[in-house]
């Protein structure tokens, strides 16, 4: 078999995720120390897996409504009206996906006809791209900048829409910036886009981690609701990456059709994790809030470090990244990591990965004990000393 | 203050540098608030999580339940406070249930513990019955866990 020949041409073309390379590498080393891994150090906590325990123990593990289960259903839209003020009815406007990123690729395909543009805020998480080109629609970068703390200013937006714009792809709080929009940050994004046709994806998957600041959701302004699409799922918030569950909030049509898409391909988000998520919903405010009080603490902490050995980085205020800029040691992104890893076996991912716009910054991760944390910056302390010493 | 507590409950030796940093405080603020608990008896003193087993193979530990006669005026208290004067006890406690004040101590030997609860404990005037109990393996102490850690199984996947 000619595999490259007869194979669709469209996924040979999708490139591989960039972030994998040099773990590739590091796992050939030694006594190496990740800062990397973009997922919570915390274990689920306890009232969710004994949730799932007595679910393997009583309940029949069999298909359940294509939508998910009415009750978990009830509880997200109880959820997002008591931490955002978003009113979703839980029959026709939520779904249940397998994760937040099914819930992303539903919305692409729900949305798009061929050659529809999506403008793509970056950095940002790299499976965005791929999955719109899988449906057909064209990825259209949306750099942010680091003056501007990676936001969306009105003035970029403006500049990106052209007729073809069919979608405005959100992600904050920011995999791999850590930068978050807030209400006023939204205010000016919110004119240039009432009063057009475009759609918003909003993957607000790190919501629970904003510092210092309550995390705002597009959809929450007028003639916004209509328009968006907000994707959310457990993984983050709960520290429950592997349980694979997530959801889209969107009007009624929308959903409508994704819920088709959702049928024939997935039929049901698995039934243990939805049944555990209600429990996570209903009684584990007090386990979030310290997990989240925790990674604050390291942020600072990190930003602290950073600060001392004079890598500039800016004030990220949510989920669990830093993004410093390397621009002054005189490597790029690749070149530092590559020597980072080689010289003091840190690694780290070069920000370039999340797009053209993060090129001269690194992602830093601190989902990591402290303890971990202290002995990866006393390295790069090392590696800035050596290299950038004055 | 709580939060800066916690924080030393986690890791006395956190230097005040670091707690300001983690809090957004001062280093002046959180050296002052420090010296404050001390001061008000909030911070008792600072001490050390040890894996008994690594640090001396021999040590012996047992938690002692005691049973005593409530004394007039003091209650519990008298006989609890001559118990904490022993250097070989490390906690004593005031329980609610089947028994009155529960002892920790640790010591080189069985034989070692069986002398000082049979001598010093047993026959303290007030003392009606002793149950003692050793150690066999600690797993967590003060939030500290006294075992492996579990390797970080996460990976880059994406």
């Amino acid at each position: 078999m000619n595999y490259e020949q007869l194979m669709s041409q469209r996924a040979q073309q999708i490139a591989p995720s960039p972030i994998r390379r040099f773990f590739d590498l590091a796992e050939t080393m030694d006594n190496v120390i990740s800062l990397g891994v973009g997922e919570p150090d915390f274990r689920t906590p306890w009232p969710i897996r004994s949730a799932a325990i007595a679910t393997l123990e009583r309940q029949a593990i069999i298909y359940g409504a294509n939508s998910g289960l009415l009750q978990l259903r009830e509880e997200i839209a109880g959820y997002m009206e008591r931490r955002f003020n978003l009113s979703y009815h839980p029959e026709d406007e939520l779904l249940v996906t397998v994760g937040g990123s099914e819930a992303v690729d539903l919305t692409f395909r729900t949305l798009l006809n061929p050659g529809d543009e999506v403008l793509i805020c970056e950095p940002s998480f790299v499976c965005y791209a791929p999955l719109v080109r899988m449906a057909d629609g064209v990825p259209v970068p949306l750099p942010t900048k680091e003056e501007n703390q990676f936001k969306l200013t009105a003035a970029d937006l403006k500049a990106a829409i052209t007729p073809k714009t069919k979608l405005l792809m959100l992600s904050y709080p920011n995999n791999p910036t850590g930068a978050i929009m807030t209400r006023e940050d939204y205010r000016e994004i919110v004119e240039v886009l009432r009063g057009t046709d475009i759609f918003v994806l909003s993957d607000e998957i790190y919501c629970a981690m904003t510092y210092g600041t309550k995390h705002c959701s597009i959809a929450e302004f007028d003639g916004m609701r209509e328009r968006t699409v907000v994707v959310n799922g457990f993984s983050k918030t709960f520290a429950m990456t592997g349980w694979r569950l997530g959801w889209m909030a969107a009007p009624a049509p929308i959903i409508a059709q994704a819920r088709k898409i959702h049928q024939y391909a997935i039929m049901c988000a698995p039934m243990v994790s939805q049944r555990a998520a209600i429990e996570a919903l209903r009684h584990c405010d007090a386990e979030v809030t310290q997990m989240i009080e925790e990674y604050d603490h390291r942020r600072r902490f990190l930003l602290e470090r950073f600060r001392q050995m004079g890598l500039p980085c800016f004030e990220a205020q949510g989920a669990f990244y830093l993004f410093p800029s390397i621009a002054g040691t005189g490597m790029d992104g690749e070149t530092f990591c590559e020597k980072l890893l080689q010289e003091e076996r840190v690694a780290v991912v070069p920000g370039g990965a999340f797009g053209e716009s993060g090129k001269n910054n690194l992602r830093i991760s601190y989902a990591y004990s402290l303890k971990h944390l202290t002995e990866a910056a006393n390295r790069m302390e090392r590696f800035i000393a050596r290299h950038c010493g004055t | 203050m709580k939060e800066l507590l916690s924080l030393l409950k986690q890791n006395a030796r956190l230097s005040n540098a670091d707690l300001a940093a983690m809090l957004g405080r001062s280093e002046e603020t959180v050296a002052a608030q420090i010296a404050e608990m001390e001061e008000q008896g909030v911070i008792r003193g600072y001490s050390v999580i040890v894996d008994e087993e690594l640090a001396d193979r021999d040590a012996v530990t047992a938690y002692i339940e005691l049973k005593i006669t409530p004394q007039p005026d003091c209650g519990f208290d008298e006989l609890a406070r001559t118990i904490s004067g022993f250097s070989a006890v490390e906690s004593v406690t005031l329980m609610s249930g089947g028994y009155d004040l529960g002892i920790t101590i640790t010591g080189t030997s069985l034989r070692d513990i069986a002398s000082f609860v049979a001598q010093r404990l047993a026959t303290l005037d007030g003392v009606l019955s002793t149950r003692t109990h050793f150690v066999l393996k600690r797993y967590k102490e003060k939030g500290i866990l006294i075992q492996e850690e579990p390797g970080d199984e996460r990976g880059v996947y994406l």
